[in-house]
């Protein structure tokens, strides 16, 4: 049994300057594609500074090097800018509002076996 | 405003300085940047922030076909037919994105999805649309970016990160400036952070309220509760993560204010609970002014989502998810907006303007557009123009193109262009399928009040 922790997919400047040198730029794909984690459940999960971690929920699976969020994240909490793998693990489900729950994801998380 | 060529060494990359120019990378609109142009790029872009900049900056012209017909290069009068020709024969189109365009552009997008009876939707689905819906049900307390600037000495940030989202948004109208009744600019103000993340805006703010996950309903509950003198307990503190200490010290603080604003972000409107979260922020806004002026209004994102609204409302009178096919507007967000559509697999054709859904919509809402005769315009390749039967690449509204957006705080603004692009406008484009649905509707029934039958043509009847 692993934890759940709960993933807020956001905006940030360095995905905002990038994403207009092009969504196909290496800044660009790092950015979206970089998930953040508060050290100390880095260090109990023994997850490496930019090691790979599966991230999954029922909705979806993705593959993701992690690193520390510096202080902005308390425990139990995980940061991933918006893109194509927050959109993965996004419901298709709006609850009659049209939109999908985007912010505050259920999710699990291990490190990929060496 | 005024454009000033001057000459150069460089003759033919004549220097070009555009004054008052505007950026529509955020809903802030900053309308004045001083860019200095050099032949087909800027090279300098006075006032803008970071991101501002970067729009500046990256908008130069790419080398790409005018226009892609099933992933092949096409001319723009080959592409128009095709997509003229997708929606005549569409059954149940959708039109999508629209909030990076100018609002001529979207007027014209408006226009193609009435004739064809299509699904109308904008990416304020996706983002303040919680919000669209919480203004029907309590209304909006609001005022301009103007008013805050000369009279706000209360700010609550709730749900957003303008200091990354909206970098001038804290200089130039709500956190720093000197105003007309705080004089002394960031001195004369409070600001508070309510957010579950410390972002860098928390580091601007006096007071950061870091509430748990998914608890923003009940803290704005909490709040209306102590505007209204009601004693809470405990449970507060255990659901929100916020000391009830504290939250009583933020209402002294609000209602002491002369002017406050909450200012909220998608922390608010994505999170479960969506536009009851919405209701409950703008609530307490409207309760608040029993004791003093406050008002509430949402950070929006994208240059002109604020257009999209209102061009969408003042055709429609909805502002997004609404369904045109029996000929008069019908409103339904989770019924009629792009997510829930696609991801019931329901529409046959789509219409994408300046917007990417591929890249951000929920898997089976992806599934469905790829599977669907999908139209892009978008001045840059996406992922969305990768899997569209028929991608336009156009001109970038602002940078090439005149035209008004609408900030914000709903305040129209006109674009200044720096140079031209060889690549037409989303409005010439759209204005081209219009004219050539409407030519052939037109024709179709001709033809049928001339063989005297007498037949409608709207919606989705005519046969290419
Ligand atoms: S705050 Fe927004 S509109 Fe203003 S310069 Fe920065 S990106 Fe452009």
């Amino acid at each position: 049994m692993t934890d759940i922790f709960i993933l807020i997919p956001g905006r940030t400047s360095k995905q905002g300057t990038t994403l207009n040198e092009g969504k196909y730029t290496e800044g660009y794909q790092t950015e979206i594609n970089t998930l953040k984690m508060n050290p100390d459940d880095m260090e109990r999960l023994d997850i490496a500074e930019g090691e790979e971690v599966r991230m999954w929920n029922e909705h979806g699976s993705v593959v993701v090097p992690c690193c520390t969020g510096k202080n902005e994240l308390p425990p139990g909490l995980l940061f991933i800018s918006y893109g194509d793998k927050s959109s993965q693990l996004m419901p298709g489900e709006t609850h009659g509002t049209g939109m999908p729950d985007s912010k505050g994801l259920d999710v699990q998380i291990e490190k990929i076996a060496t | 405003m005024s454009i000033a060529e001057q000459p150069t060494n460089k003759t033919d990359n004549p220097l070009k300085i555009v004054e008052d120019a505007t950026c529509t990378f955020c809903g802030c609109v900053c309308d004045d940047i001083n860019l200095t142009v050099e032949g087909n790029q800027i090279t300098k872009a006075q006032n803008a922030c970071v991101l501002g900049k970067a729009w500046f900056f990256n908008h130069h012209i790419e080398e790409r076909p005018e226009a892609l017909i099933d992933g092949q290069p096409a001319t723009y009068e080959q592409a128009i037919d095709r997509a003229a020709q997708i929606l005549l024969e569409s059954q149940y189109a959708i039109t999508y994105g629209l909030s990076d365009t100018t609002c001529e552009a979207q007027r014209v997008a408006v226009a193609i999805t009435d004739w064809i009876g299509g699904c109308l939707d904008t990416t304020t689905s996706v983002c303040h649309g919680p919000s669209g819906m919480a203004f029907q049900g309590v209304g909006e307390v609001t005022c301009s970016l103007g008013e805050l600037k000369n009279r706000a000495d209360y700010l609550i940030y709730w749900g957003g990160n303008p200091a990354e989202s909206h970098p001038r948004h804290f200089t130039k109208y709500s956190l720093m400036p000197k105003g007309e009744f705080v004089p002394n600019g960031r001195k004369d103000r409070t600001a508070v952070l309510i957010d579950v993340r410390k972002t860098k805006t928390a580091k601007a703010v006096d007071i950061h309220l870091q509430l748990k996950p998914r608890s923003d309903f009940e803290l704005a509950w909490a709040l209306r509760a102590l505007a209204k003198g009601l004693e809470l307990d405990d449970s507060v503190e255990e659901k929100t993560g916020i000391p009830l200490a504290q939250l009583k010290e933020v209402m002294e603080g609000m209602k002491k204010a002369k002017f406050g604003a909450i200012l909220f972000g998608m922390g608010v409107t994505m999170t479960r609970g969506k536009h009851l979260n919405s209701e409950a922020v703008l609530a307490l806004a409207r309760d608040m002014n029993k004791h003093t002026r406050w008002v509430a209004k949402p950070m929006r994102g994208h240059g002109n989502v604020t257009g999209a609204d209102n061009v969408v409302s003042w055709s429609t009178g909805y502002p997004f998810g609404i369904h045109l096919g029996r000929g008069y507007p019908r409103f339904n967000p989770g019924e009629f907006t792009s997510s829930d559509v696609l991801g019931r697999g329901e529409a046959d054709a789509a219409l994408i303007v300046a917007s990417d859904p591929y890249s951000n919509f929920s898997q089976p809402a992806r599934d469905h557009l790829k599977a669907i005769n999908t139209i892009v315009l978008d001045p840059k390749l996406s992922e969305t123009a990768k899997i569209a039967k028929v991608a336009f690449t156009t001109s970038t509204y602002g940078i090439n193109e005149p035209g008004t957006v609408y900030r914000m705080d709903d305040i129209p603004i006109p674009l200044r262009p720096a140079f031209d692009s060889p690549y037409r406008s989303d409005y010439d484009i759209l204005k081209a399928i219009e004219n050539k649905i409407r030519k052939h509707q037109l024709e179709a029934v001709n033809a049928g009040l001339k063989a005297g039958e007498f037949r409608i043509v709207s919606g989705c009847s005519s046969a290419w």
